[in-house]
């Protein structure tokens, strides 16, 4: 656009001293074009944006009384303070942390364990928050500590142990004996989990409504916001950042390398133990299965989504990825968000606008044209079911084949497909708009046929593509800041 | 003492330690050469061992197989370890190349969702129940069943000897492989300095092809060995198998190939002992040991070389 002013080469920023960032890569932001919305954006302070979600989130349950729906609210609020707690060890600390569950799990345990009939205890939760919190922040000082010196891959292998160690130990937990020696003791209630959990307990006041819940999770997620909001600007955060950028820099210029990386491993397990008392509060029941892997890669999937290292990015990320998984539940729901997202595909990718038309319309035409001559040629290929209804399902009745026993066939094309869309990456130009026509209805027949039907894997195969994809062409996340090389 | 429980075990351990062995053999190589933990590579193994059965399948079923058992074993070897092969190249071009130069994290993280989409594509597409390659009823010789007594009464099926004798072949022909030959010499120059090796004119890009395609296809390979003993196939067997290989590849020293086998058959003692020991729940906790002890007491792994960081 013409009308818009030129970037100063110098703004005013340059004289503001930057402590410990190079000059160029200080102002690389000054340098980068931005659009006059981003701009009139990025002016606004990032606490009017939290202040605003803190707003929007308190009146939450004023504006609807559906429960489904605060339930949702509570989870996005407990999954933000678990991405918050993996941020300072990936995002600030470049750590990779792969049992960063099993510490949400024993916080949730912990809590489970000292505060229900399980072993007689009924502590009160203004005790044990701080003894829980207390407990896995230790309990990840000592798993980071064989690790402290090595790499960061180490770590990883570590932690990964650590985190399936745990899944088993719980599962186990209800014949320990010391060595053979004492009676079995029942300790984690083993694959029955613990169940009958006291509600929290404020000191004497009990939070038992699920509104109730919701606001406690609020206010933990707010205070434990300015933490690392102060956290973030502190001189440990910004001795955080150094260590992700150069570890051996970071040694050079005199930081205590090793015990950073422990603060970060024992911040983090600190958040998410803390996590877990909530997460036990609410439910009144823990089971070590919804501590494993899955839970895992989704708080990593909304931390990388949103930008690792950005708190705003985080909590955007969170709240993405939790509400869109809710809505993958229902077919109906999901149909409507898979086909807007291949429209935006579409729009967002395909340049100039005359290709992304043509790819819109050749596509529409192209399945018209298999309709026709699937019904034509094989009737049987045209007499299934429609998943879902509505004015999206009368369509998809006339576009989309809908085999009799699709199963079968839409397996074999979801392995076409994969291979269609790696084909996609390796051409270019004119090539590769007209090679997505028949892509695109290959994935919509893919979805329709059979991922719309397997709601629970098809949300883990997505999460996985996005994991893959997001690090390929934007590994700084929705709202991260690119990392500035110099050479 | 039980000294029928005793070889039992140590026959199981040697086999379930080859298995180990050959897919820590893969991490150490891709580790070597790229420094990068490859999280899919358990899942290699899973997909091997399905192809496996997709071959069983082929010939008729377990019940009815139409062809000779010996030459059925060397078709499920050549197909698994040619589609593991594939498939780690695969995975190298589209998910890792264009993060050769990013932060370390990248890699890592894109590792992790490639290992959770082939585990979860596998059972959108074959079910996630356990199969079973049924190698007690394979119709024209039971390999799992037919065996030779050792004196005190201990037995040894076929189908253990065929792995140990299988994995021993692998190992002696990577070996020959890495030591005697071009290719193997610029593995090992590339391994040792990725920029120096280019500039003397070693194709890079080349030798980690090579290197993602051996690597992968000793796990295809792994994966049938490991279901002709132990029968059961599911999606998620790549995660213990490759969290155990990646350990013994830790133990052994990451990026020495003796190593890793050595790392491999500790593992899979450890392991076959601890089950007949003391219980198969803790089996886990007492790898767990052997590795936090090993990082504790020599970081750079039994036969590893400790390494120098330069500036």
């Amino acid at each position: 656009m013409a009308d818009e002013p030129d970037i100063p080469a110098r703004p005013d920023e340059v004289n503001v001293p930057r402590v410990g960032v190079d000059e160029w890569v200080a102002t690389h932001e000054s340098r980068v074009h931005r659009g006059r919305l981003r701009r009139e954006l990025d002016r606004v302070p990032t606490t009017a944006f939290y202040a605003g979600f803190a707003v929007v989130a308190a009146l939450l349950p004023l504006v609807t009384n559906n429960g489904y729906v605060i339930r949702v609210g509570f989870d996005t609020l407990l999954y933000m303070l678990l991405a918050l707690g993996l941020n300072i060890v990936v995002g600030y600390a470049g750590l990779l942390d792969l049992g960063y569950v099993a510490f949400y799990g024993f916080g949730a345990f912990s809590y489970a364990m000292l505060a229900s009939p399980h072993f007689g205890l009924h502590w009160n939760t203004l005790l044990i928050v701080p003894i829980v919190v207390a407990a896995t922040a230790l309990l990840g000082f000592l798993v980071a500590l064989p690790s402290r010196r090595l790499l960061g891959d180490y770590l990883a292998i570590v932690t990964l142990f650590f985190g399936q160690l745990f899944v088993t130990v719980y599962q186990n937990g209800n014949q320990i004996s010391l060595l053979g020696f004492t009676r079995k003791v029942d300790v984690t209630g083993g694959p029955n989990g613990i169940t009958n959990i006291d509600n929290w307990n404020l000191g004497g006041l009990h939070i038992t409504s699920l509104n109730g819940y919701y606001y406690a999770a609020l206010v933990v997620f707010l205070v434990v916001l300015s933490m690392m909001y102060l956290v973030d600007g502190s001189r440990t955060g910004r001795a955080w950042r150094s260590l992700r950028e150069d570890p051996l820099a970071a040694e050079l210029m005199g930081m205590p390398v090793n015990r950073l990386k422990l603060i970060a491993f024992a911040m983090g397990a600190g958040i998410a133990g803390l996590t877990g008392t909530l997460f036990a509060g609410l439910n009144t029941a823990v089971f070590s299965a919804d501590f494993d892997v899955p839970t895992l890669i989704i708080v990593y999937a909304m931390l990388i989504l949103g930008g690792a290292g950005s708190l705003g990015g985080v909590i955007l990320g969170a709240l993405v990825v939790n509400v869109s998984l809710e809505i993958l539940r229902t077919p109906g729901h999901a149909s409507w968000i898979f086909y807007l997202s291949l429209l935006a595909l579409v729009l967002v990718w395909v340049r100039p606008w005359k290709w992304a038309a043509i790819v819109l319309g050749g596509t529409l035409a192209f399945g018209y044209a298999v309709y026709g001559i699937v019904s034509a040629v094989w009737p049987r290929g045209t007499e299934g079911d429609v998943p879902i209804g509505g004015l999206l399902g009368d369509w998809l009745d006339t576009w989309m084949i809908h085999p009799s026993n699709p199963q079968t066939i839409a397996n074999y094309a979801y392995v076409v497909l994969v291979f269609a869309v790696l084909g996609l990456t390796l051409i270019a130009g004119w090539k590769r708009w007209l090679a997505m026509i028949p892509t695109l209805y290959l994935s919509a027949f893919v979805w329709d046929n059979r991922l719309v039907m397997e709601p629970s894997i098809t949300r883990l195969i997505l999460i996985g593509v996005i994991l893959i994809v997001l690090m390929n062409l934007r590994p700084q996340g929705l709202l991260g800041t690119q990392r500035v090389e110099i050479v | 003492m039980n000294w029928n429980l005793f070889v039992t075990e140590l026959v199981a351990g040697i086999t379930h330690g080859s298995v180990y062995a050959l897919i820590a053999l893969g991490y150490s190589m891709v580790y070597g050469i790229l420094k990068l933990l490859n999280f899919a590579h358990g899942d290699i193994y899973m997909v091997g061992a399905y192809i496996g059965l997709g071959i069983i399948t082929v010939f008729g079923g377990p019940l009815a197989l139409t062809v000779n058992v010996v030459l059925m074993l060397f078709i499920m070897f050549l197909c698994s370890m040619i589609g593991g092969g594939v498939l780690g190249v695969m995975i190298e071009r589209f998910a890792y190349r264009r993060l050769r130069t990013a932060p370390r994290i990248a890699p890592l993280i894109t590792a992790l969702g490639v290992s959770f989409f082939l585990e979860n594509s596998a059972q959108l597409l074959l079910g996630a129940q356990q199969q079973s390659y049924n190698s007690f009823s394979w119709a024209n010789g039971p390999i799992a069943l037919d065996h030779f007594s050792l004196p005190a009464g201990a037995v040894i099926s076929y189908a253990n000897v065929i792995v140990i004798v299988g994995a021993l072949v692998l190992m002696l022909a990577l070996t020959y492989f890495v030591q005697r030959t071009q290719t193997g010499k610029a593995m090992r120059a590339t391994s040792f300095d990725r920029e120096a090796a280019s500039m003397m004119g070693i194709d890079v890009d080349r030798v980690i092809v090579v290197t993602f395609f051996i690597g992968s296809a000793l796990a295809g390979a792994a994966g049938v060995f490991n279901c002709i003993v132990y029968q059961q196939v599911f999606p998620y067997m790549g995660f213990q198998a490759g969290l155990f290989a990646f350990t013994a590849a830790v133990v052994g020293g990451i990026g020495s190939l003796p190593g890793a086998v050595l790392g491999g058959l500790l593992i899979g003692l450890a392991e076959a002992f601890a089950t007949g020991y003391i219980s198969s729940t803790f089996q886990q906790a007492i790898v767990f040991g052997i590795l936090i002890v090993v990082m504790l007491l020599r970081p750079s792994g039994l036969l590893g070389r400790a390494v120098i960081q330069k500036v």
